[in-house]
C-alpha cells in the first residue's frame, strides 16, 4: 500500500471519516503515480493536443486522427517495464495486450503494433540478454497469435538499463469514423465485464509500477492469455456494428477500481457494483483483490436492459466469459457491495482526481561534470572503425528481432520493418508511415535539446516515406519524480517537445508519463520516446536500391555534434561532448523540399542520417541496395569548416541521404537551391566498394559483401554466443 | 484497398468459395478481400459450429491461430464441428485449400498426410521465401509451370512437415508433394513446403498466397501467387 501522509491528510479533510479497507485499496491503487499521473499531470498540459484532424471524445484511451473519407486512425502507447524486468516474456506480452485494448475500446480495429525494446550491454551482461529474448519471444507470441502485425520498432543496448529493461509498445487502429464508440451512459444502464476472469496476478501491479524496483514480485506480473484477447477483439468489434456498447473502458492498471472510477468520473456518472457478480478465476478471493487485481484479457462495457441480450449472444458465441457486475447510478458515487454489505462508499470525482503535486525540480550536478571536448586519437583506419560500428548492437541490423514478428498478416504492410519508417496501406487509398524514436545517449547529455531531436528523427523516418505528419505520441520515461534533478530532466524534455510540436503545428494525441524507472545501480538515463505518424496521399516511396551511376545527394549540414553519439560511446567509450541541437527552421524547410522532391518523382529513395552519423547512412544505402559508392566528404556542406571524424559520425540532425538518378539530378539541384536547402552531391553509387575520400586522400575502402556481413550478423553472432 | 487488374476467363461471381473461421483464425479477412476484391468471387465467412452449404464450390481454411494453438497447432479446431462437412465435400473431390494453420488443421483431422513440427530455428518465423511447383495437376496449381517459382512469405512457428520414411515414398510416388522450398528454410523433410491428398483436390501449404497476390504489399513478382487463385477459377469453371 503506497498513500503518502500528505494524500491520507487529504482523504481525512474531505471525507471526515475512516476509510474502510477497500477503500484505501481503492485509492492506493488510482492514486499510484501510475494510474493518477499525480507528478506530471500539471505539465502535460502544455503540450498542443487539438488539430484539425484531432477528434477528441470524452473517455478515450486512445487519441483519434481523421484520416478523410470517413475514416479514422487510433493510437496509443504504453510501456510495461517494471514487470518486464522481473518476468519479461509475460511483462512483455501483456504490455502488448494493454494498448491493444486501448485502441479497441475507441471501437477501432487494432491494425499494427510497434515496440521500442531497451537492455543493458548485450555484448557482455548474459542477464540482459536473457531479458531481451523473453521480451522478444513474448511480443512475438502476443502480437502473432491476435494476426495483428508488429512492423516497426527500436531495440537499443546502454549500460544505464542494466537489470531492468524497458518495453515500450505502440499500436494503430483503424474504423470507420461513425463506428466509433461515443462513450454514453443512462441511469439504469449495465456494467458488464467481458472477457478473462478475475484472479490472483497482477495484484498491486500500478503500485508496483511505481515504485522502485527494489524486490521481484513475480506475483504482481499479469499473466498474458493471446487467446482470450483475440476472442474479446472480435466480440467487441461484433457488438460495436450490433451498437451493443454504449460505452467502454479496458482494464489495466489499477484493474476494475480504476476502470470504474475512470469511467464513472468521465461520463459524470455513479456505478454501483457487487464484487461477487465478478467472475473469477479461483474460488475465495478477497474483495479487495477482486477490486484492484490486473488481470489480463478484460474490458469494461456499459450497456442498457435491451441490448443486453443481444452482447450477451455475442459474447456465447466465441465463448467467452460475461457477468454484469453492476450498473449506473445518478449520484456520482463508486459503490462497491458484497451481497448486501457495502465495502466502498466514494465519490468518482474523488477517486480519479488524485491530489496533485507540485515536485521541485534542478539542475542536474552531473551535467557540469560532462566534458563538452574530447580529444580522441588520430583515427589510423577508418574502414576498420565503420566495420566496428556497423557491427555496434545499436547499429546493426535488427532481423533476428522483427523477423520473430508476423509484419505481413492483415495484408496492410507497404513498406516493410528494416528501413526507416513501415507503411500501411488504408482502405481509402491513403497510406499510413510510422516510426518510433528515442535516444537517452543524447537525452542524458541535454534531455532538452534530445527530446526534440528524438521528435525530428520520427518526424525525418516517416518523411523519407514521403508522408506529412500529422500527429504524435509521446512517452516519457524516467527515474524517481522525488529526485528533484531527474524531475527537472523530465521538465527539460517536455518542455522541448511541445516547443517543437507547436512549431511544427503536429499535435500530440497521445501518451504516457513513466517514472521510477530505478535500477540498482541508479535512475536510467532520461529516455523519452516518440512516435510520429504521417500520412500520404497518393504512393509512398519505397526504399528503393540505387543503380549504378546514380547520384548521392545529402540535404542539411553538418555541425560539430559528436556528443552522445554510437562514435564516442562504442568506440571511444566516452560520455560527453556537444547534443546535436535541432534548428527548427532548417529542420521544417528540410523537410518540405524533400517531401516535394518525393512529390515530384524526383527521388529514387532518401534515407534519413541518424546514430553512426552519415559513415553509417551511407553504408546501410549501400547494404541495402547491394551497390557500391565512391563519394568525396569535402562535399558535405557545414557551417564551419569540419575534420574527417566530425563529418563523418557526427549525428547531426535534419540530414537526409538521397538517391538520384542522372536523369533528375539537375532539377534536384535546383529546387533545393531555390528553396535555399543547404547540400552537397557527395558522389555516385558504383561497383561493389564503398569508398570514401576526403579531396583525394583514401579514408574509407569497405567491400559491400563484407559490410552486409557485419550488418546482418551481428546480434544473431552475440544472442547464439549463449 | 486498391484492387489489382484482373480479367476472369468465366463469371467469376458465380463461384462460391467457404471461408471457415475457428475461433483464433486471423487470416480469414485477408483470404476474404484476396477471394472477393482481387478475383471477383462469392465469398462467405463461414463459423466453425455452422454447417457448409451444399453447393458450394470450394473451401478455404485460413491461417491463424485457432484456438491459441493450444495443445498443438491446428488439433483442437480439427474437432470443430464443422470439419465433418469438409470431409464429405473432400470427398466429393470439391477443392479445399489450408493456409499455414489451415494446413495444420487439415493434416490434424487426417484430410492430409503427415505433421507439422516447430521450425528447426525455435522461432516463429516471418520471411519473404520461393516456393518451387512440384505438382501442377490441383485445383489450386493447374495455372502454374512444373518447378515454377513463387516469391511468397510464411509466417509460422510450427511449419516444418515431417512424415517417416515410408510415407515420404508414397507422397513421392503419388505425386502428393505440391510444393517445396527453393532453399533451406526450417528442417522441413525435402524442403516439403505443400502436399495434396491422393486424389489432389485438397492442397495444405504453409506460405500465405492471400499475402501475395497484391503488386502493392509484394516486393518481388506478384504474378505467380495470383496464378494459385486463378488456378481455382480455372478448375471450378472446367467443371461447371
Amino acid at each position: 500500500m503506497s498513500l503518502q501522509e500528505h494524500e491520507t491528510r487529504h482523504i481525512k479533510n474531505t471525507l471526515k471519516r475512516k476509510l474502510t479497507k477497500t477503500e484505501l485499496q481503492i485509492l492506493a491503487a488510482e492514486w499510484s503515480e501510475h494510474c493518477s499521473y499525480k507528478s506530471s499531470k500539471k505539465h502535460l498540459r502544455m503540450l498542443p493536443t487539438t488539430g484539425p484532424k484531432v477528434i477528441n471524445e470524452k473517455g478515450y484511451d486512445s487519441g483519434v486522427l481523421d484520416v478523410g473519407d470517413g475514416y479514422v486512425v487510433t493510437v496509443h502507447i504504453e510501456s510495461h517495464n517494471h514487470p518486464s524486468a522481473v518476468e519479461p516474456f509475460g511483462g512483455a506480452a501483456t504490455g502488448v495486450g494493454g494498448v491493444i485494448r486501448d485502441i479497441l475500446s475507441a471501437g477501432t480495429r487494432p491494425i499494427a503494433i510497434f515496440d521500442g525494446l531497451r537492455f543493458g550491454d548485450i555484448k557482455n551482461d548474459s542477464h540482459a540478454k536473457w531479458l531481451f529474448k523473453n521480451a522478444v519471444t513474448g511480443i512475438a507470441d502476443y502480437g502473432n497469435c491476435l494476426g495483428i502485425p508488429t512492423i516497426g520498432g527500436e531495440v537499443e543496448f546502454d549500460k544505464c538499463y542494466k537489470n531492468y529493461a524497458l518495453v515500450d509498445v505502440a499500436a494503430v487502429g483503424f474504423g470507420r469514423k461513425e463506428k466509433l464508440i461515443k462513450n454514453h451512459a443512462r441511469t439504469g444502464d449495465l456494467v458488464v465485464l467481458i472477457g478473462g476472469s478475475t484472479g490472483r496476478d497482477g495484484i498491486g501491479g500500478s503500485q508496483f509500477a511505481s515504485d522502485s524496483l527494489e524486490s521481484e514480485d513475480r506475483s504482481a506480473v499479469q499473466i498474458p492469455d493471446p487467446f482470450i484477447e483475440k476472442l474479446i477483439i472480435e466480440a467487441i468489434l461484433e457488438a460495436r456494428n450490433e451498437k451493443c456498447i454504449n460505452a467502454m473502458k479496458d482494464l489495466g492498471g489499477g484493474g476494475l477500481s480504476c476502470a470504474i472510477s475512470e469511467t464513472a468520473e468521465s461520463l459524470g456518472i455513479g456505478i454501483e457494483l457487487d464484487v461477487d457478480n465478478v467472475h473469477t478465476r479461483e474460488p475465495g478471493l478477497f474483495p479487495d483483490e477482486v477490486i484492484i487485481s490486473e488481470s489480463q484479457e478484460r474490458m469494461l462495457v456499459i450497456t442498457n436492459k435491451k441490448k443486453i441480450k443481444k452482447l450477451k449472444k455475442i459474447c456465447d458465441k466465441f465463448r467467452i466469459k460475461h457477468s454484469v457486475i453492476g450498473h449506473v447510478k445518478n449520484d456520482k458515487m463508486m459503490h462497491v457491495k458484497k451481497g448486501k454489505r457495502t465495502l466502498a462508499l466514494l465519490p468518482v470525482d474523488f477517486v480519479a482526481c488524485a491530489p496533485l503535486l507540485d515536485r521541485k525540480k534542478s539542475r542536474p550536478k552531473y551535467l557540469q561534470k560532462i566534458k563538452t571536448t574530447k580529444k580522441t586519437k588520430d583515427i589510423s583506419n577508418y574502414s576498420k572503425t565503420i566495420l566496428e560500428l556497423l557491427s555496434c548492437p545499436n547499429i546493426s541490423s535488427k532481423h533476428w528481432v522483427f523477423h520473430q514478428y508476423d509484419h505481413e498478416v492483415g495484408i496492410r504492410t507497404v513498406v516493410k520493418p528494416g528501413f526507416d519508417a513501415s507503411v500501411l496501406r488504408l482502405d481509402n487509398g491513403k497510406f499510413l508511415s510510422v516510426k518510433i524514436d528515442g535516444n537517452p545517449k543524447h537525452c542524458y547529455l541535454n534531455p532538452r535539446d534530445g527530446a526534440i531531436g528524438c521528435f525530428e528523427e520520427a518526424c525525418r523516418n516517416v518523411v523519407c516515406t514521403g508522408a506529412t505528419p500529422i500527429g504524435m505520441v509521446d512517452h516519457l520515461q524516467f527515474g524517481s519524480p522525488e529526485d528533484p534533478e531527474i524531475f527537472w530532466t523530465f521538465m527539460e524534455s517536455l518542455e522541448g517537445l511541445t516547443e517543437f510540436a507547436k512549431f511544427l503545428k503536429i499535435p500530440c494525441v497521445g501518451g504516457k508519463v513513466s517514472f521510477y524507472n530505478e535500477t540498482p545501480l541508479g535512475p536510467i538515463k532520461p529516455t523519452p520516446l516518440i512516435g510520429v505518424l504521417g500520412i500520404i496521399n497518393k504512393t509512398p516511396l519505397h526504399p528503393t536500391p540505387p543503380k549504378s551511376g546514380d547520384y548521392m545527394v545529402i540535404i542539411g549540414n553538418t555541425k560539430n555534434e559528436l556528443g552522445g553519439s554510437e562514435y564516442f560511446e562504442y568506440i571511444h567509450n566516452f560520455i560527453g561532448g556537444i547534443c546535436p541541437t535541432v534548428d527548427f527552421k532548417n529542420s521544417k524547410s528540410n523537410m518540405s523540399s524533400v517531401l516535394l522532391l518525393i512529390k515530384q518523382g524526383l527521388i529514387r529513395s532518401v534515407h534519413d542520417c541518424s546514430k553512426g552519423g552519415l559513415s553509417i547512412a551511407l553504408s546501410e544505402v549501400s547494404i541495402f541496395g547491394n551497390i557500391g559508392c565512391i563519394i568525396d566528404i569535402t562535399k558535405v556542406p557545414s557551417e564551419k569548416t569540419l575534420d574527417s571524424e566530425k563529418l563523418l559520425f557526427s549525428e547531426t540532425h535534419s540530414r537526409y541521404l538521397l538517391t538520384v538518378s542522372l536523369e533528375n539530378i539537375n532539377k534536384v539541384k535546383e529546387i533545393l537551391s531555390k528553396n535555399k536547402n543547404s547540400f552537397g552531391v557527395l558522389g555516385q553509387f558504383t561497383s561493389d566498394q564503398i569508398i570514401v575520400k576526403y579531396k583525394t586522400k583514401l579514408l574509407i575502402k569497405i567491400n559491400v559483401d563484407k559490410a552486409q556481413r557485419k550488418y546482418f550478423n551481428t546480434l544473431k553472432e552475440i544472442l547464439d554466443n549463449g | 484497398m486498391h484492387v489489382i487488374n484482373f480479367i476472369p476467363h468465366i463469371s467469376t461471381i458465380s463461384v462460391k468459395v467457404g471461408v471457415i473461421v475457428f475461433p483464433g483464425s486471423n487470416c480469414d479477412r485477408d483470404m476474404y478481400h484476396v477471394l472477393t476484391d482481387v478475383f471477383n468471387l462469392s465469398a462467405q465467412y463461414i463459423w466453425h459450429e455452422k454447417r457448409l452449404p451444399k453447393n458450394i464450390d470450394a473451401v478455404v481454411l485460413p491461417g491463424g491461430f485457432s484456438y491459441g494453438d493450444r495443445l498443438r497447432a491446428g488439433v483442437i479446431a480439427a474437432h470443430s464441428p464443422i470439419i465433418s462437412d469438409v470431409k464429405k465435400l473432400a470427398k466429393k473431390g470439391i477443392p479445399i485449400l489450408g493456409v499455414c494453420n489451415g494446413f495444420q488443421i487439415l493434416v490434424e483431422s487426417g484430410l492430409l498426410p503427415g505433421v507439422l513440427l516447430k521450425n528447426d530455428s525455435l522461432n516463429f518465423m516471418c520471411e519473404w521465401i520461393n516456393l518451387i511447383v512440384k505438382n501442377n495437376t490441383t485445383p489450386f496449381t493447374n495455372k502454374l509451370e512444373l518447378n515454377q517459382k513463387i516469391p511468397i512469405p510464411i509466417a509460422n512457428g510450427e511449419g516444418r512437415y515431417f512424415v517417416d520414411e515410408h510415407m515420404a515414398k508414397k507422397l513421392k510416388k503419388k505425386n502428393q508433394i505440391v510444393f517445396s522450398y527453393e532453399n533451406y528454410v526450417n528442417g522441413s523433410m525435402e524442403k516439403i513446403a505443400g502436399v495434396c491428398n491422393e486424389d489432389g483436390n485438397v492442397v495444405g501449404m504453409m506460405p500465405h498466397p492471400e499475402r501475395a497476390t497484391e503488386k502493392e504489399i509484394n516486393p518481388n513478382d506478384n504474378k505467380p501467387s495470383t496464378l494459385i487463385f486463378e488456378s481455382l477459377i480455372q478448375s471450378i469453371g472446367a467443371k461447371n
